[in-house]
């Protein structure tokens, strides 16, 4: 993917180390170093191959601090790609927030645009805890414009706390990743046909923000989640819960999961546009919930 | 009292007679194109070489590492002193038998009276592997375990009245009552013990050692030489992350040394019923480290073994693998009814339990009397009866601790709308739920 071209040479084959395709074998290894002061970021080719050391990032990891009663902390950084790229299929294709986010003990990050990317992995590197950083293959190839407090060295954006993209009034949507970019350009669309989208770009899967999430709704009253992984215990059910546990009277409509489609994903390209939310499926559900003419979501 | 080790590093076919012939003859067999290894100053210099499929039965394989182990017992057997023992060498060794003993016992006695809950994995018969390699190790050397995990973190030092607590699931407890008898961790001894699943403290163990040798070689710290010793059983010997660890270790050569605890039975799957080439040292050369087994019931034997082993690490030559052949005297766990195992089996490794062989040694030579020997039982007995008694007296976790230590930093909940940390706002609770 190229996001360490560059490192070898910079740092040299001491820090920037090429591993055998042992996923479990080297996750371990670097929960075990990271138990011992280094502070290591183990990066996988995409979060799916991560499944083969699951155990480790849960068991070993996040569960450490805790099991030692406070004894052994583990600064360990996780990072890859995650979530669907285009046509690699289902075994390539899956979307891990909702899986790690449930986990306690870990930090579970996934950002956007080049200064989440900037701050949040410099904050997540600093961390005493592990980390999981979900990145978007697809997202590698955009750029964004910066200000030039971004570029400064020390930059580092707190983790657990969601950004507001786009101000608005009358229906909220929260998003992250990829679908932060969606939600945009559903946001402009909505906007021609007069209605004020508001845009949380979440950044954070956990610790979720529900305060910037809830104050949003109690002035919008409406909520969408969009999210690209599966519906069921995904995070947009936990955003709804979160929601009708606070704020359950301001809410003028039901709140709309927008999400990826129940099935493993398919191959064929138009099967998989079918399979993943799109621009129009966000403007649908931020329609239904302003109560415009819109019939029900056709989607499978 | 010979040694009775094998020395792995061939794994080649000779022909599958087993005649010793001119030992230096077949030692010029052993063509190495691979690195030398060197183990316990032999001048055999023992190498991996291809094995070659033709004429390969398992006993031809075997016997062949028997011959060369010829060669080396008539190199040794001139320096027999590396066994004898100073006598409070041998006292530390039998006192922390006993410990280990009389805790299991008494973990045992407590578990069925009901103040011990869950799973309980007992080590008794094995201490010999515990003890010999644990007080060969410096206080700040790692020793990473499984989930019979008791007896390692005693002999690393860990204080019984802690571990005590711990299994009673008490706040004064090594890791305050949250990780119980499968997860003790110490950092102040460098203990990581307990790992629940089999294979998972092998990586973890592999990336202590790798932390050795980075803080050594790129961050230029000279003091680091810290030794890693990863314990597991003869079950994880077929799982994929303990060859992926060989394999690192190897590679990289990292400061650690693998003790397979063969204790013949992976809860209650024969160990020769369940693994294609049941002799786990051969899979030491096949990744390119020394692979030696030694008897595991013999504390004296496993010292030797250990203490080069730990050289070897700490000089910088790379990992070893060690198979202890030994046996658990109890269950697998508490709730085992142990059916599986032969009676006749049991006895004959009753016979070696290795307290007694140690105390038969210490007594045979003069290295202690019957009345010392009294004494630390009669210590130990007060001690592990005080752990119990502090265990008891120790208040349970409060309710606050339940929601503690899930992050380092600093309860891990975020940072509220204010910008500060929201564990430090008034009326804090933990998102929405209620405790």
């Amino acid at each position: 993917m190229q996001v360490t071209k560059g490192l070898l040479q910079k740092f040299g084959p001491d820090r920037v180390l090429d591993t055998p395709i042992t996923e479990a074998g080297f996750t371990g290894l670097g929960v075990g170093a990271a138990f011992y002061g280094l502070k290591p970021v183990v990066e996988f080719m995409t979060f799916n191959f991560a499944m083969q050391a699951i155990d480790h990032i849960i068991n070993s990891a996040a569960k450490t601090y805790y099991m030692s009663g406070g004894q052994i902390s583990v600064p360990i950084v996780f990072r890859g790609p995650n979530g669907a790229a285009a046509g690699v299929a289902a075994q390539h294709s899956q979307c891990f927030a909702a899986w790690y986010g449930s986990c306690p003990g870990l930090k579970v990050i996934s950002p956007y645009s080049s200064e989440d990317y900037r701050g949040l992995l410099k904050a997540a590197i600093r961390d005493p805890d592990p980390v999981v950083f979900l990145e978007n293959e697809l997202m590698y190839g955009e750029t964004f414009p910066v200000s030039d407090e971004v570029l400064d060295s020390n930059f580092t954006l707190p983790i657990g706390k969601a950004k507001i993209e786009r101000e608005g009034k009358d229906v909220t949507i929260t998003a992250f990743s990829k679908m932060v970019g969606y939600a945009l350009k559903a946001a402009d669309e909505l906007a021609k046909d007069g209605i004020s989208a508001e845009v949380i770009n979440l950044r954070s899967i956990r610790p979720l923000d529900r305060a910037t999430i809830n104050a949003s709704v109690r002035k919008t009253y409406r909520l969408v989640t969009v999210e690209e992984g599966w519906p069921q215990h995904g995070v947009g059910a936990e955003i709804s819960a979160s929601v009708v546990e606070e704020s359950f009277e301001y809410l003028d409509a039901p709140i709309d999961r927008i999400t990826g489609a129940d099935v493993p994903m398919p191959y064929a390209a138009n099967l998989e546009r079918l399979a993943l939310p799109q621009v129009e499926d966000i403007v649908r559900a931020a329609k239904r919930a302003c109560y415009r003419q819109v019939p029900q979501s056709a989607a499978a | 009292m010979a040694i009775s080790m094998a020395l792995s590093s061939i794994s080649s076919s000779v022909s599958s007679s087993t005649s010793v012939g001119n030992p230096r003859r077949r030692a010029l067999h052993l063509k190495t194109q691979r690195p030398r290894t060197v183990f316990l100053g032999s001048k055999v210099e023992c190498g991996i070489r291809g094995v070659q499929h033709t004429d390969l039965s398992r006993n031809a394989t075997f016997h062949s590492a028997k011959a060369t182990l010829s060669e080396l017992l008539r190199e040794n057997t001139t320096s027999t002193s590396d066994l004898l023992l100073m006598h409070d060498e041998g006292l530390e060794l039998y006192e922390d038998m006993i410990l280990a003993r009389s805790f299991e016992d008494m973990c045992a006695q407590m578990y069925y009276r009901g103040k011990m809950f869950g799973f309980v994995h007992l080590y008794n018969g094995q201490e010999a592997v515990s003890t010999g390699f644990i007080k060969s190790l410096r206080k700040d050397d790692f020793v990473c375990s499984t989930y019979r995990d008791h007896v390692h973190a005693l002999s690393k030092g860990v204080p019984a009245r802690q571990v005590m607590s711990e299994l009673f699931g008490k706040a004064t407890g090594c890791c305050r009552g949250q990780g119980g008898s499968m997860h003790m961790f110490s950092k102040e001894h460098q203990v990581l013990g307990g790992f629940a699943f089999i294979g998972e403290g092998i990586p973890v163990a592999t990336g202590a050692a790798f932390a050795t040798k980075y803080r050594r070689e790129v961050l230029k710290d000279d003091k680091a030489d810290a030794v890693t010793v990863a314990f597991f059983g003869d079950g994880t010997c077929n799982n994929g992350q303990f060859f992926e660890c060989l394999n690192m270790a190897a590679l990289w050569k990292l400061p650690i040394i693998f003790v397979v605890e063969n204790n013949l039975w992976a809860i209650g799957m024969s160990h020769y019923r369940a693994t294609s080439i049941p002799e786990i040292w051969t899979k030491g050369p096949a990744f390119g480290m020394p692979g030696v087994h030694v008897d595991g019931m013999d504390v004296l034997k496993v010292r030797e073994v250990a203490n080069e082993a730990i050289a070897r690490a700490r000089r910088g030559d790379g990992p070893t693998l060690v198979e202890c052949e030994t046996y658990r005297f109890r269950g697998h766990s508490l709730a085992d009814p142990d059916e599986l195992r032969k009676p006749d089996e049991k006895a004959h490794y009753a016979a070696r339990d290795p307290i007694m062989s140690l105390k038969t040694y210490l007594i045979e030579n003069n290295l202690a009397s019957e009345g010392d020997l009294k004494a630390i039982e009669k210590k130990i007995d007060e001690i592990v009866e005080d752990s119990v008694e502090f265990a008891e007296a120790s208040p349970l976790p409060e309710r606050s601790q339940l929601l503690e230590n899930v992050f380092a930093d600093p309860k891990g909940f975020g940072i509220g709308p204010d910008g500060r940390y929201r564990c430090e706002e008034p009326g804090f609770t933990a998102g929405t739920a209620q405790v």
